[in-house]
């Protein structure tokens, strides 16, 4: 069975490996952070956040300041797609940001159907409210 | 050596003795400060005998939940009395709200609407007056009295929200409590508005009243009503307030009544208990659902609002069976004289409001939805601070914390099939709006905030984007009010307003909803100014979510030396409608243009004088390379977003003319960024060889942990730290003094410093 943990990351419970949702890629052990299994790259987040002020003339611009902070953009190695971001101060270890308990998360679902297409849950719809 | 140091065996004192020191220390308590017995539980107090013997006699499910929405509504009666009647601007624009609290004093049901947040902090007063005033001979609680609060310290956000409080008897006995809460606005403190920045010790933050009874046969005491208005700079808005947050109480008191007729006491007494009861056992068997995990996560304050530096929020959240727990150890230690920390019951307050408005919103509100999750901090920490620490600007660390709990809880949420709300990204958490005061064009001392704090940038979530300047993260039922109502009652306009900052972006596969440009300039005023208290001008304060980005970063713009009302007036051409076209292009002519943090004190403004700020995005969700062509080619059409940087970040390809889009050139362009990230993405082994730094960059002012050490904190440099269960004074030197020591330095370079005596 497999369990959708992220909009691309998604546990196998029998190899207890993190999978890409996109390509299949075997990420690595869920025992690990599947950060471990990805590529990074340190981006300026001044490419995606833009000066909208002229950085000639200011201090500030609107863009975050690149000596402050920076994007950690992991990809998955196979596919190229961005799996997670994390604004990060310079040279602070990445963090283990998910990080399952397996055996629990296996009797969990042992109990459930396998689910393959996400969840998205209940739009809020106008006039749905109480009536009578 | 003395015999004082010789070990004796130590004796246990007998029961009697217990009793007679803590008689003892209770008459002879020279001062009645916040009980952190009270201050540190946020969980429902036990069953009272009352209680028990209520629910024994009532406990149909249809009577109960019919009694609940009768109280209900008289608490949504109470919320449009206040939202109708109410002077302070905060009341006007939903940051109220009104409810029954327990005989114990918990909040059993609340007003619908409204700031939540007040829902987890109110009844640490109420238990306040049980505990001290009830039995007190000096005071006393009786029929017909009402007490007013707002001392954050004994349960509240800060010290700009008043409680009025209203014990209701039955046949003379106490029965239960009703509460009106609103943020008021000015208190007193040295800025006007109530919230100052410029606050280095609770003695700066204005009025701060320990619970208190301030009504005696339901009217109001006018000797200590004219000490308050004394105290503050709105003395008409004082009065006005209390009378109506007293007549709120009223009403709900009337609906009460009406029930306690035709169902009897127990019944309602049952009603309000296993309200509370069920909620919290449905909450924890909601978490139960939840998949068995520790979920980490930081968010980062750039300043103090006094000066620019890196203060960590520190978030583990754990999940295990039915127990959900916050760790925020690892975060910044509190500032001695800054006014960013805040009280843990208004951080617990906040990460209450992740759960009912944005992750079970159907849940009856009150205090149980949060009673039973476990929040940990470091003590005399930024999100538990001391008694000796201001905390009038607690909203920087209780929003950060509740971004945090926000990004946290979403990792939780997707794998769950039990949903109540979608999959969400951060909402923006600041609050970017204009507090004002001075005297205003009908001669009226005024002090209080734009209610454009309520239009923060709501967060993509799972299937679309995020709605624009959608609702405040603490009222998500709140407006951002009428500007052209409130200038009736203020000289100032806003020129621009309303309209959407162009590139101020938070890109993903669905993006963030965006914030919009406001400016400010005095008119019909000589005695007026400005603050913004807001943060993330240098680091965005929010994380992405699933690989969609952040907002970025919002700074405060000014224009000084020009009359705008002039200009507008005789050379109407040369006004712009935008930041970036009046900074950019700077077409007045003398005047001057700056640029500066968010953390603007209280500031006198001339006439025609601009101020410029932004509201924020909410953060973007997924891959930006998934999102929708006609999506991207929308957000230009509505000026989101330029058609450089859409193209550059989106890879969607078009005619700029048209904006007709050329699908196989942006999937092939698509394909070709995937290919670039495979090639330039650096194994996750190798790059933390080169990433990972031992300590905090020396260029930064660093307060947090570093890393997963969380028991080592560190206070501003690289080379300082302490340990994170060993409180220390953590004093910040006056940001002029900073730069006049740098510009002497600059001085002395050059020698222009060699005559003077030292």
């Amino acid at each position: 069975m497999k369990v959708l943990m992220t909009e691309y990351l998604r546990i196998d419970l029998d190899t207890e490996h993190w999978e890409c949702r996109v390509c299949n890629h075997d990420i690595g052990p869920a025992t690990h952070s599947y950060k471990e299994g990805t590529l990074v790259h340190n981006r300026d987040p001044r490419e995606i956040h833009p000066p909208i002020l002229d950085p000639e003339k200011y201090r500030f611009t609107f863009s975050p300041d690149p000596e402050w902070v920076r994007i950690l953009e992991y990809y998955c190695p196979h596919c190229g797609t961005m799996v997670e971001t994390e604004y990060a101060i310079p040279g602070h270890p990445p963090l283990y940001d998910m990080e399952p308990d397996l055996p629990a998360l296996k009797a969990q679902w042992a109990a459930r159907e396998e689910i393959k297409d996400p969840v998205v849950g209940p739009a809020v719809v106008a006039d749905q409210g109480h009536k009578h | 050596m003395s015999e004082m140091n010789t070990p004796v065996a130590a004796k246990m004192p007998s029961t009697e003795e217990i009793a007679l020191i803590k008689k003892f220390l209770s008459d002879t308590t020279l001062f009645l400060g916040p009980d952190p017995e009270i201050m540190q539980n946020h969980d429902l107090m036990p069953r009272t005998e009352d209680e028990e013997r209520a629910v024994g006699k009532v406990s149909d499910a249809h009577i109960i939940a019919k009694i609940r929405d009768r109280i209900q509504s008289g608490c949504d009666e109470g919320y449009e009395m206040v939202e109708q009647m109410g002077a302070a601007p905060g009341a006007k624009w939903g940051d109220v709200i009104t409810g029954v609290y327990s005989a114990s004093g918990d909040l059993a049901i609340a007003s619908a609407g409204g700031v939540l947040i007040f829902s987890a902090l109110v009844h640490h007063p109420i238990k306040f007056i049980i505990k001290n005033w009830m039995n007190d001979p000096t005071v006393g609680v009786r029929e017909g009295d009402g007490f007013i609060h707002n001392d954050s310290r004994y349960g509240n956000v800060h010290n700009t929200d008043q409680s009025m409080i209203v014990p209701i008897f039955h046949e003379g006995k106490l029965l239960c409590w009703v509460a009106s809460t609103v943020h008021e606005g000015e208190n007193g403190a040295i800025e006007p508005g109530g919230m100052p920045s410029m606050a280095e010790s609770p003695s700066d933050e204005g009025l701060k009243m320990s619970p208190f009874k301030v009504v005696e046969n339901y009217q109001i005491k006018r000797d200590i009503l004219t000490f308050l208005q004394n105290s503050v700079r709105e003395p008409k808005l004082q009065y006005e307030d209390m009378k109506v947050k007293l007549f709120a109480c009223l009403r709900i008191k009337q609906r009460i009544e009406e029930t306690l007729k035709t169902d009897g006491p127990e019944a309602l007494v049952s009603t309000l208990r296993l309200t509370m009861e069920n909620v919290r056992a449905e909450v924890k068997r909601r978490v139960s659902q939840w998949p068995d995990m520790t979920v980490r996560t930081y968010i980062i304050q750039d300043s103090t609002l006094r000066e620019n530096c890196v203060v960590k929020i520190n978030c583990k959240l754990t999940k295990t069976g039915d127990r959900l727990i916050f760790d925020f150890r690892g975060s910044s230690p509190e500032f001695t004289n800054r006014a960013t920390n805040t009280i843990v019951a208004g951080l617990k307050g906040m990460l209450a409001q992740v759960f009912l408005c944005y992750v079970w919103p159907d849940l009856p509100r009150g205090q149980a939805a949060f009673a039973p999750i476990e929040v940990i901090t470091d003590p005399h920490s930024i999100v538990n601070c001391s008694y000796d620490a201001p905390n009038s600007q607690s909203l920087m660390s209780i929003f950060t914390g509740f971004t945090a709990g926000q990004h946290a809880v979403a990792k939780f949420l997707y794998s769950c099939p039990e949903k109540y709300t979608k999959v969400h990204a951060p909402t923006f958490n600041m609050i970017n709006t204009f507090i004002w005061g001075g005297v205003s064009q009908h001669g009226e001392t005024l002090g209080n905030l734009c209610a454009d704090l309520n239009g923060m940038g709501a967060g993509a979530t799972v299937d679309r984007d995020g709605e624009h300047a959608l609702a405040p993260i603490f009222a998500t039922m709140a407006d951002i009010g009428e500007q052209e109502l409130n200038e009736e009652e203020v000289p100032f306009l806003q020129l621009v307003s309303k309209k959407m900052t162009r590139d101020a972006i938070a890109p993903g596969k669905y993006r963030g909803g965006q914030g919009y440009t406001m400016m400010v300039a005095t008119k019909d005023s000589e005695q007026w100014g400005f603050m913004t208290t807001a943060q993330g001008a240098k680091i965005p304060p929010i994380q992405g979510l699933f690989g969609g980005y952040a907002c970025g970063c919002y700074p405060l713009s000014k224009v000084k030396g020009v009359d705008v009302y002039d200009v507008l007036m005789n050379e109407p051409h040369k006004f712009k409608h935008s930041i970036e076209e009046l900074m950019n292009e700077r077409p007045f002519d003398g005047a001057s243009y700056t640029t500066h943090h968010m953390g603007m004190g209280f500031e006198i403004s001339k006439r025609g004088e601009l101020f410029m700020i932004s509201q924020g995005a909410g953060a973007g969700y997924g891959d930006l390379l998934e999102r929708d062509p006609a999506g991207v080619i929308k957000d230009i059409e509505e000026g989101l977003i330029s058609p450089g940087v859409a193209e550059r970040l989106y890879k969607v390809k078009f005619d700029p003319a048209t904006l007709s889009i050329n699908h196989e050139a942006t999937a092939a362009a698509r394909d070709e960024e995937r290919r670039a990230r495979v090639a330039r993405g650096v194994p996750f082994k190798d790059f933390v060889k080169t990433w990972n730094k031992p300590k905090p960059p020396a260029h930064l002012q660093y307060f947090g942990c570093w890393g997963d050490d969380v028991g080592t904190l560190y206070v501003g440099s690289p080379d300082i730290t302490r340990d994170a269960n060993v409180p220390k004074p953590n004093y910040m030197r006056h940001p002029k003094d900073v730069r006049i020591e740098e510009l002497e330095a600059r001085l002395a370079q050059l020698g222009a410093l060699a005559e003077e005596k030292q």
